[in-house]
């Protein structure tokens, strides 16, 4: 059994000046697969998503796509992999229609006008914008809105690895489950790794989650094991026992 | 449809004018009104550079003089004018791939690069004031220190150099070169490399992590913003028989970047409309010797920040108009998607 | 030998020069991060103020130290209240205001007291090495230069202005909650600036005379030494003005001065090309 996994992170460490924010981890992540990456605040889930799109340069350690260890290449040339990311916070062209942004994320593929005509509207479509919301400026969206158009962003780019950092942040529950759709429709013919906080998106979604903390990864199983997991729960419970104290 | 035709309207109105200007206008106004021309076709690739890309260049004449220089250079040489028209636009854009290299693969802010790129045109000043011993000199050509070069030869036919062009037939190339500056700056802005040069102004971010490498397609369009000022350095010098290392200093710099902001960043109408104003504003009052022109440029600039101090970012971004802002000029006209 | 000391002299004149005609724009660029284009015509109006000055019979020392740093300082605070203040923020916006005021002031001087170099003649005398000689009055500037900058680095770590300076540029609604009036403190810093500006105007009117365009001659080696130096406020400038400077008197003395403000730019582009955030980014870390 020699598939080579579709990306992995071995050691990878990055320090901002004293604290090590990613502290030497090893992932491993198989084509085809939805991973959830968890972790209380300050874990270091977005700062890993940002080296391994080399938004941070890694202090050390090294990232591998498909076998092919990606030292030194630009931001660009790394999406040009097939590599998308939607960072924490939400980025697209405020004052272009949605439309527009879609039709940016598909222009890199060089499809022929047709074509690209083509993916747009089918994209709008899987993000259910209709006419008059994919005309309207980004900027005039409402937060989930935003989102979606961003994950149409990444949709439309057909990425070989979508990495999602907190797609739900601020839904409704009934906004959460219609990403859940998003995100399966682009699992369709992309890995996706995704950040989240919300314990019933990653049931729903995930196969297996990765559990970070501190920089490092603390365990990696099923939802069911990681719920059953006394440490995980210590962190989480921990953290929330801390709370209450500085309330109290 | 409605769109294509508005834009139409322009480069055929001046189209129609390079063609009737000669038999209605004086002499002296049409070798005026190639000059501005001239002006307004550097303008143009300032306005498409900073407008569309959101390179905010304030040295921009640099490019601008560079053509000045080299077409007098290599028509005093080489007799062959539409010859040292193209080596005015290749050193042009020779130089902007050199400082493009530096300013886009360093990644400067904004204001970085509008102090750097202003201070590359200061130094090439000093540099040309510098010049005034007769060792300074390129073929039979002193470069002439303060005073420049004088008596260059105007437009030619091409391939032969002793059939110099009437002032009409200059007038109209001049007219001419700018609709076709104007033309193939809006086809390039709304091309696909256009509308991505547009997505990079609106976020670099983004456009990295879709894939864009955004140093490229500065480099690409500043190049072509150089392009432009070389073409109208090299015209001006043609049409005004000189050049003084004035087309670098601060007065010089300050015309470009008034006329786009007056005209409206992001249109191109707007700055054509702006320069053409202002210049025949700048020659009235350069004629009367009432007031001097850097006082009342200063006072132009400063009141067009001021009158728009929110109006002014969100304009730098874009945002009074969707998708393209196509504005036409100073009327601020917006105009409804097609 | 005598040469030796003679180019010596050129170099640490050099720095001092940049250091001193930077000084008032790191000021106001490293506190408020705001670019002041007009800032060649600050220096420029100081020279002014003290040639009038002077001409009108008052001691040359007086005009110099005295009466040309506070009418600039009075200008400054005119264009900050007037401009600065209302732009806040955008950075962009309110370099090209500034840049319109430099031109107006250049128009305004143009059209008071026309285009032609006024002056005044330099004190002190020279002191002879060997078969050359320097003026003394160069080593006042050398002198004076690092008195200023010492006691701007002073001012801002050891005294409470430079505390309430800082912390109201390094968060400003942090600051205010802390009853910090943040308007009066960027006021002051500009103005602070501005009369730095005219003092090094007034500094340099002996030597170089007063022209109503010299402020291009100064600006961009200014500029180029402050945005070369990055974040640190006074160590950043005054590190580039150290890197600069010699390179600048090297070659204005082997080739020509021309040569050397070129070889300057070219020296600060690849400056910034290594270091993007200018070369204090190597002990305050990039930003
Ligand atoms: N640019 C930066 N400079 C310095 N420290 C940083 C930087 N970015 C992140 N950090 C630090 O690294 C640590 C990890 O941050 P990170 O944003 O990766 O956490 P996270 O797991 O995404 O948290 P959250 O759930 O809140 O999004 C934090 O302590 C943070 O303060
Ligand atoms: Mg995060």
């Amino acid at each position: 059994m020699s598939k080579v996994p579709i990306l992995a992170a071995r050691g990878l460490v990055k320090r901002f000046g004293g604290v090590a924010a990613v502290d030497g981890v090893d992932l491993v992540v198989d084509a085809g697969e939805i991973r959830c990456l968890i972790g209380p605040n300050g874990a270091g889930k977005s700062t890993l998503f940002k080296c391994l799109t080399h938004q941070h340069q890694p202090t050390s350690g090294h990232v591998l796509f498909e076998g092919r260890d990606l030292q030194g290449l630009a931001t660009h040339r790394i999406a040009r992999l097939g590599i998308a990311i939607k960072n924490q916070i939400p980025s697209i062209y405020a004052n272009l229609d949605v439309r527009e942004n879609i039709r940016l994320a598909g222009l890199r593929r060089w499809l022929g006008k047709r074509q690209l005509n083509r993916v747009v509207e089918l994209t709008l479509d899987e993000i259910g914008f209709d006419e008059r919301l994919a005309s309207q400026p980004a900027a005039t969206l409402s937060h989930a809105h935003r989102q979606w158009c961003e994950l149409g962003m990444l949709l439309a780019s057909s990425p070989r690895i979508a990495l999602l950092d907190e797609p739900t942040a601020g839904m409704t529950r009934e906004e959460m489950l219609k990403t859940v759709d998003v995100i399966k429709r682009l699992n369709a013919s992309a890995t996706v790794i995704v950040v989240e906080h919300d314990l019933e998106f990653i049931a729903r979604l995930a196969q297996r989650v990765t559990v970070l903390h501190r920089g490092k990864v603390l365990v990696e199983d099923t939802m069911d094991k990681i719920e059953a997991n006394e440490i995980v729960r210590d962190i989480y419970l921990g953290r929330k026992k801390e709370a209450a104290h500085a309330e109290g | 449809m409605v769109r294509q035709v508005k834009q139409a309207f322009f480069p055929v109105a001046l189209v129609l004018f390079a063609a009737l200007g000669p038999f209605i206008l004086e002499p002296f106004d049409l070798v005026n009104l190639s000059a501005f021309s001239a002006m307004a076709i550097a303008a143009l690739g300032l306005a498409f550079v900073w407008g569309t890309l959101g390179i905010l260049n304030l040295g921009h004449c640099t490019f601008f003089g560079l053509g000045a220089y080299a077409y007098a250079i290599a028509v005093s040489n080489l007799g062959d004018s539409t010859l040292a028209a193209l080596i005015g636009i290749a050193l042009a854009v020779a130089f902007s791939l050199v400082l493009g290299y530096f300013l886009f693969f360093s990644r400067l802010g904004d204001v970085y690069l509008g102090v750097i790129t202003l201070c590359v045109t200061l130094i090439f000043y000093s540099f040309m004031t510098s010049t005034a011993d007769p060792s300074f000199h390129i073929g039979p050509v002193p470069l002439g220190g303060f005073n420049g070069i004088t008596a260059v030869p105007s437009l030619n036919m091409p391939g032969d150099p002793q059939a110099f062009l009437s002032t009409e037939a200059t007038f109209s190339i001049c007219l001419l070169s700018l609709a076709g500056a104007y033309v193939l700056l809006s086809l390039l802005r709304s091309s696909d490399a256009g509308r991505i040069m547009t997505a990079i102004r609106e976020s670099e971010l983004r456009s990295e992590l879709l894939g864009y490498d955004i140093r490229f397609y500065k480099l690409v369009g500043f190049a072509v913003s150089a392009a432009m000022a070389g073409l109208g350095g090299a015209l001006y010098t043609a049409v005004m028989g000189y050049v003084s290392p004035n087309v670098f200093d601060l007065s010089q710099a300050s015309q470009f970047v008034l006329w786009v902001i007056a005209g409206g960043l992001g249109a191109f109408v707007g700055p054509v409309v702006a320069s053409f104003g202002f210049q025949l504003l700048s020659s009235q009052l350069g004629a009367n010797q009432v007031f001097n022109t850097e006082l009342i440029f200063g006072a132009t600039i400063i009141l067009f920040v001021m009158l728009a101090p929110q109006g002014l970012q969100p304009m730098l971004l874009g945002l009074s108009s969707l998708k393209f802002p196509h504005r036409f000029g100073i009327l601020r006209r917006k105009e409804k998607p097609a | 030998m005598d040469n030796l000391v003679i180019l010596c002299f050129a170099v640490i004149n050099s720095i001092a020069l940049l250091a001193l005609i930077s000084l008032g724009l790191a000021v106001i660029f490293g506190m408020m991060r705001v670019i002041n284009f007009a800032h060649g015509e600050f220096i420029m109006l100081g020279g002014y103020a003290t040639v009038i000055a002077n001409h009108c019979g008052l001691n040359l020392w007086l005009s110099m130290l005295v009466v040309a740093p506070m009418f600039v300082a009075l200008i400054g605070a005119v264009a900050e209240r007037l401009i600065v203040r209302r732009l806040y923020g955008h950075l962009v916006t309110t370099m090209l205001a500034t840049w319109g005021l430099s031109l107006f002031l250049i128009g305004a001087v143009t059209a008071i007291f026309g285009n032609t170099t006024m002056g005044v003649s330099a004190p002190l005398g020279n002191i002879p090495i060997g078969a050359y000689s320097i003026g003394a009055y160069q080593l006042f500037l050398i002198g004076i230069t690092a008195l200023l900058v010492v006691s701007a680095l002073l001012a801002l770590h050891w005294t409470k202005y430079g505390l309430i300076a800082r912390a109201a540029m390094q968060n400003s609604e942090m600051a205010a909650t802390l009853g910090i009036n943040c308007d009066r403190v960027y006021a002051a810093t500009f103005i602070i600036g501005a009369a730095i500006s005219g003092l090094a105007g007034a500094l340099l009117a002996p030597i170089s005379g007063v022209l109503p365009h010299m402020g291009a001659a100064y600006v961009a080696r200014a500029f180029v030494t402050v945005i070369s130096g990055g974040g640190a406020l006074i160590t950043g400038f005054l590190s580039a003005a150290t890197i600069l400077g010699p390179v600048e008197a090297l070659l204005s003395y082997f080739a020509t001065p021309v040569l050397g403000q070129a070889s300057l730019l070219l020296l600060a582009v690849i400056i910034l090309r290594l270091f993007p955030t200018g070369v204090s980014s190597l002990w305050i870390g990039g930003r």
